[in-house]
């Protein structure tokens, strides 16, 4: 009889040891060595790291182990790693993976492997529009949220004619498509593109076209390094100071570190986050900082950090991980985190949240290091990003 | 007004004087090359490294002694000029007996290790550093605005690589230099001092990398990658010119430069490739490259 009773008791331990303790590998995928690596690479291994201490992921009952890789910005590459992950090394969510040529290649091999793929790096609209997925979210931002944000607001002061310099891939072309529909709509007109390859190092001649279109403003859709050095040079060649105006499409944190207000100042662009914007994100972006040798998080970091939380509720939930109840948990539940504030995710992949449109500001206004922005305004989750219906996403339609 | 190829005269001259400047670099950059690789046969792939020490360097000096932009056009390619003589010394002249292969995956596995050391500690993004203020500001010329820090640097690159053209073609030093490079032991049993003075050569082509990274600091952020980004093209232009020959990578980089700034404007696509194009033609008609002689 006691036998019995033991055996049960041991039985019942194993069942409820094998329905509580799920194993979760996560691959954080981006570039650790090229123009990104600042604004991914580690501190989005750091990021991801923090929201499985953060969720207690261990007490609950789910071992997470986070592997990461360098994808060198190559689309091939990418998805020779992300089949790798999932066919040989058990991975079960990839994170991150900035580059869109990178990022719509991993979104399609996470689809044939019916895993999960949150992407936080990568702008271009078409991973939740003509090519969405089932299996992947849109995390941070897109080139719609940064055409909307800062494309609308330079056409609000007035800058109607437009110049591009584009980066010559998805991501570039993308946000170049994005703000010319919010320019022209506003009764606007682009008056050229010059499409350089990536990444750049001499800009000098693209800025020297734009300077002669005399046009009101020349919007850079590229990111990193390549915008980086292009406001450097346009300072040089004195396009500011002739009346031109600059829009940085896309500028993160780290690109304002890497040109010093002097160069950057009065610059406006959009973000989902900034580590000073209230007590809750400081908080988080100094215990980051102090893992990340002292460089205080991107937008991109966060929203790793923010989709991985996401996602482990997701496993709490259904106390498991199959990929159709995660993805379906994952959309019907609200976001909400310290970091992106609350929000949804939509049938297309879409998360929705607020974004913010900042100034840089001049060497005198900042009290410190990373002091870099004013906050000019707030846009509404549901104004920043592209309304459902336009997407021409498939899973939108069946509905 | 009229137009050429279909572009405004003014834009045109604009681009050229561009590519003028973009030449300066490639020009430099090459004749450390081509110097490193005339003397001493020793492909050199370390060179981008060198040059991103160079404009690195110069910040050090900057950011945590002060020490301003004249003074590390002075200072700094001795700094890193320096630290060539210590690899020629210690590792690269135990590679002269063997295959040109040994020295250049020597160099090739040195610049990635550099390269390395230098993204883990200052990240990828880049670190400012300001156009020195003598040299700020710019002139109208009409058809475009040049600023004066980038014809600085033309002048100052066309100086540079007249000077080490004259030194090794036109005079006495510069015969034995091209003398013991052709009969080692002969100069040698005349007195002259052969390893040391490819010691020094080698300092010398370092220096110059490091030279053109000083000049590129202000144009472009400083950057762990910015030598492996331009080394390709430098190589290309070496190979274009003729291995080895001076006047061959002097002439090749300020024109290669110009070709750039034109495919530029018409067509920015393929900019990145125009140059390496230009390579498979040249060696399907010269082998030996533009003003390379044939062995």
């Amino acid at each position: 009889m006691t036998t019995k009773l033991l055996l049960a008791a041991f039985a019942t331990t194993l069942m409820a040891g094998t329905a509580m303790a799920t194993d979760i590998k996560i691959g954080v995928l981006n570039d650790r060595s090229g123009v990104y690596a600042d604004l991914s690479g580690e501190g989005s291994v750091i990021a991801a790291r923090m929201a499985v201490e953060d969720f207690n992921a261990a007490e609950k009952g789910i071992n997470v182990e986070i592997i990461s890789a360098d994808h060198q910005n190559k689309p091939d590459v990418a998805s020779n790693i992300a089949r790798q992950w999932y066919d040989q090394d058990g991975v079960d969510l990839i994170v991150d993976v900035p580059t869109s040529s990178a990022a719509l290649a991993v979104s399609e091999v996470t689809r044939e492997k019916d895993k999960v793929f949150i992407n936080s790096g990568a702008g271009s609209t078409a991973l939740t529009g003509e090519q969405c997925s089932p299996n992947t979210i849109h995390w941070t931002y897109d080139t719609y949220a940064l055409a909307q944000g800062t494309g609308g607001a330079m056409v609000d002061q007035g800058n109607t004619d437009w110049f591009f310099i584009t980066a010559d891939y998805a991501f570039g072309h993308s946000l170049e498509e994005e703000t010319s529909k919010v320019v022209e709509a506003a009764g606007g007109q682009v008056m050229g593109t010059a499409r350089h390859p990536f990444p750049g190092t001499d800009f000098s001649s693209y800025l020297l076209q734009a300077q002669a279109s005399g046009a009101d403003v020349i919007g850079l859709a590229n990111a990193g390094g390549d915008t980086v050095n292009a406001i450097k040079q346009a300072a040089e060649f004195g396009i500011t100071q002739a009346g031109q105006n600059l829009a940085g499409l896309l500028i993160f944190i780290t690109d304002v570190n890497a040109l010093g207000l002097e160069a950057a100042q009065d610059l406006v662009l959009t973000e989902s986050f900034y580590w000073d914007l209230n007590d809750e994100t400081r908080e988080w972006s100094e215990r980051f900082a102090e893992q990340n040798d002292g460089k205080m998080p991107t937008m991109v970091h966060a929203g790793v950090y923010s989709g991985v939380l996401h996602y482990l509720k997701a496993v709490e939930a259904t106390e498991g991980k199959v990929t159709s109840d995660l993805m379906s948990t994952m959309k019907e539940m609200p976001t909400d985190d310290p970091l992106l504030g609350e929000g949804r995710v939509r049938e297309d992949g879409r998360k929705i949240h607020d974004m913010y449109l900042f100034q840089v500001k001049s060497p005198d206004e900042s009290t410190g290091a990373w002091d870099y922005y004013e906050l000019l305004a707030t846009i509404p989750g549901e104004e920043a990003f592209r309304p459902l219906e336009e997407g021409g996403c498939e899973l939108v339609a069946q509905q | 007004m009229f137009e050429l190829l279909g572009i405004p005269p003014q834009a045109l001259f604009g681009q050229l004087l561009l590519g003028l400047i973009n030449g300066s670099f490639y020009a430099l950059l090459s004749l450390g090359l081509a110097v490193i690789f005339g003397l001493l046969n020793i492909i050199n792939f370390a060179h981008g490294a060198q040059y991103m020490m160079g404009a690195f360097v110069a910040w050090m000096l900057l950011t945590y002694l002060g020490v301003n932009y004249w003074w590390s056009l002075l200072l700094v390619p001795l700094m890193v000029g320096a630290t060539g003589i210590v690899l020629e010394r210690l590792m690269i002249s135990r590679l002269y007996h063997l295959d040109h292969l040994y020295g250049l995956l020597l160099t090739f596995g040195l610049a990635l290790i550099i390269q390395g050391l230098f993204r883990n500690y200052y990240g990828v993004s880049g670190l400012p550093y300001s156009i020195p203020a003598e040299l700020s500001g710019g002139t109208n010329l009409g058809f475009m605005f040049l600023p004066t820090y980038r014809g600085w640097v033309v002048v100052a690159s066309l100086v540079v690589c007249f000077g080490t053209w004259f030194a090794i073609e036109r005079t006495r030093l510069g015969a034995y230099l091209r003398a013991a490079t052709e009969n080692p032991s002969l100069v040698g049993a005349f007195g002259i001092n052969v390893p040391r003075m490819i010691t020094l050569t080698y300092g010398f082509g370092v220096a110059l990398a490091a030279l053109a990274g000083v000049l590129a600091a202000p144009i472009y952020s400083v950057n762990p990658n910015m030598g492996a980004d331009l080394i390709i093209v430098v190589f290309a232009v070496v190979v274009i010119g003729g291995m080895g020959s001076i006047l061959g990578a002097i002439l090749t980089g300020f024109g290669l430069g110009i070709v750039e700034g034109l495919v530029k404007v018409f067509y920015p696509e393929a900019s990145a490739v125009a140059v390496f194009v230009i390579m498979a033609l040249v060696l399907l008609v010269k082998p030996a490259g533009l003003f390379g002689r044939t062995a």
